[in-house]
């Protein structure tokens, strides 16, 4: 661990930031637990977890409805650094020197990179989607008020979305692990002044130029 | 209603094959309701509601005869009037006994995911397990003739079960004994369609030339038939489907596309594990930390020595 002999370090998450992606990812993973029990009857077994199938049925949509609340609050907090800009899509055409670890050939990076951006806007998407389509097919109080037609679209939606957004957890997950520090990061807070310098030069640039020593916006 | 005196055929949710090795011979079973001889006496609806032990909760009279007037989680079957004013100027009083239609081919069954809570007796009937039933609804999501309910009672889903309990100790449903005209016969759907064939000849001889069996194919046939006067336009008897299928929106959701983004998700992890195995982690090293000291130095001149903590940024 190269941060315990570097003293420098950069706060790159806040608690608050931290405490909204854990509230989230927990939430994430309960509903798509829940969710991928009724998704395919080879992984009905998960509904043990939740207490068999009608208290999966009954937390699902709640545990949903969390979820995207939670994640409403993280989007404010991160919806500035997350615009695409030209230099962007310059990252993504490079996308071989990403996956090889051929950091030094790509454009300087924000505070957050091309993939990252992307990755929040599927999450948006997916969100939106599961939340308006989990409302038409929320049997116990909504399904009532919809068309049969507008359900059986919902229902179609809803598991696309889910498929969708459980894809791009897992490549979030694994780039955790990949880029090494990720996890530190929201974990502790902090990064080492190496990590911003390899891997979001431009935020690190931005940070360091600041008049006073403080981090940049959360 | 499980009952295993009746061999299983289908059931959902599962995916490997169900006992086959006793088969139904015999053939399958059918309800055949001839809406031509039907009086609208709604004998049937009470002989289902004393054999299934089901009270509904008294109700508004709506204008029409129909009482109730939609199916409910305790009304299993429903007859739906319709005064049709046939092109001659005449009124014609079109009586059709609702309920489930026992599909060969049940939507239901297809987007249930509680394994074993919709069956498929070898006999041909679609029978709810309700204590295997979830509450999801997601049957009535699949159901091209909108007809199960969700008791709010119990958050379960009921519909007609042909009287499986009956049937399999070599009775017929409820309703068909009650019938006083015989419009309700029960048997081998073979036997019934023969029957049928009579009843729709009779019926052309009287000027119905468009009588027919409704028996659709697009869930596979049916083991609730109709004789219609007006086989060809079903819609008719108070909305009955023209053509019912289960809907390419519930085959999308429900068909191949579920295993196939099962798979892609266990690849979507797996293509991680291997890309940590071949390209491995992307570290820090420490030509970076000093790259970054470097460029912290000279942006700072003025920064106390190191070891003082002043790097430390701070939230």
């Amino acid at each position: 661990m190269s941060d315990t002999e570097h003293r420098d370090t950069i706060v790159r998450y806040t608690p608050r930031v931290r405490t909204n992606h854990w509230l989230l990812a927990l939430a994430f993973v309960l509903a798509a637990l829940s969710g991928l029990a009724l998704f395919h009857p080879a992984l009905f077994w998960l509904s043990g977890l939740f207490g068999g199938g009608p208290w999966t049925r009954i937390l699902h949509p709640f545990i949903g409805v969390f979820m995207a609340l939670v994640f409403v609050f993280l989007a404010a907090t991160v919806w500035d650094d997350n615009r695409l800009q030209a230099a962007d899509w310059q990252w993504l055409r490079q996308w071989r020197d990403v996956v090889n670890n051929r950091e030094e050939r790509l454009p300087e990076v924000g505070r957050y990179n091309a993939g990252q951006k992307l990755l929040f806007f599927v999450i948006v998407l997916c969100l939106t989607g599961l939340v308006l389509s989990g409302i038409v097919i929320w049997r116990a109080y909504f399904s009532l008020y919809f068309s049969i037609g507008v359900i059986r679209l919902a229902a179609l939606v809803h598991a696309v979305c889910a498929f969708v957004l459980v894809c791009s957890i897992l490549v979030h997950i694994y780039a955790a692990i990949w880029v090494q520090g990720s996890v530190h990061a929201m974990v502790r807070g902090t990064v080492t002044s190496g990590w911003a310098w390899k891997h979001h030069r431009a935020w690190f640039r931005q940070i360091i130029h600041a008049a006073h020593p403080r981090t940049g916006p959360d | 209603m499980a009952l295993q005196s009746l061999d299983i055929a289908r059931r959902s949710a599962t995916t490997t094959p169900e006992p086959q090795v006793r088969q139904s011979y015999t053939g399958t079973v059918a309800k055949l309701i001839d809406t031509s001889k039907c009086i609208g006496c709604k004998a049937c609806q009470v002989a289902c509601m004393e054999w299934n032990d089901l009270r509904d909760d008294i109700g508004t009279n709506v204008g029409s005869y129909d009482n109730p007037p939609d199916l409910t989680d305790r009304s299993w079957t429903v007859m739906r009037f319709t005064e049709y004013e046939n092109p001659k100027g005449d009124l014609e009083w079109l009586i059709r006994k609702d309920g489930c239609m026992h599909c060969a081919d049940p939507g239901c069954l297809k987007a249930c995911p509680s394994p074993g809570a919709i069956v498929q007796y070898a006999n041909g009937i679609v029978d709810f397990h309700e204590e295997n039933c979830i509450g999801c609804g997601y049957c009535v999501t699949g159901c091209p003739f909108d007809v199960p309910r969700i008791s709010k009672r119990d958050k379960k889903a009921y519909k007609c079960t042909l009287c499986s309990d009956r049937v399999a100790v070599g009775l017929e449903p409820a309703c068909i004994k009650a019938c006083p005209t015989g419009a309700l016969v029960f048997g081998t759907k073979e036997d019934m369609q023969q029957h049928a064939a009579e009843r729709v000849a009779d019926l052309k001889s009287r000027g119905f030339e468009q009588a027919g069996l409704y028996d659709p194919s697009g869930v596979g046939g049916t083991h609730v038939m109709y004789v219609l006067h007006h086989a060809d336009r079903p819609q008719l008897y108070a909305g009955l489907a023209a053509d019912p299928h289960i809907s390419t929106f519930v085959r999308l959701w429900k068909g191949k596309t579920k295993p196939l983004a099962l798979v892609v998700m266990g690849l979507t992890a797996l293509a991680g594990f291997f890309h940590f195995v071949r390209v491995g982690p992307n570290e820090v090293d420490e030509r970076d930390e000093a790259a970054a000291r470097q460029a912290l130095e000279s942006a700072q001149p003025r920064r106390p020595p190191p070891g003082a903590g002043a790097a430390e940024r701070r939230p």
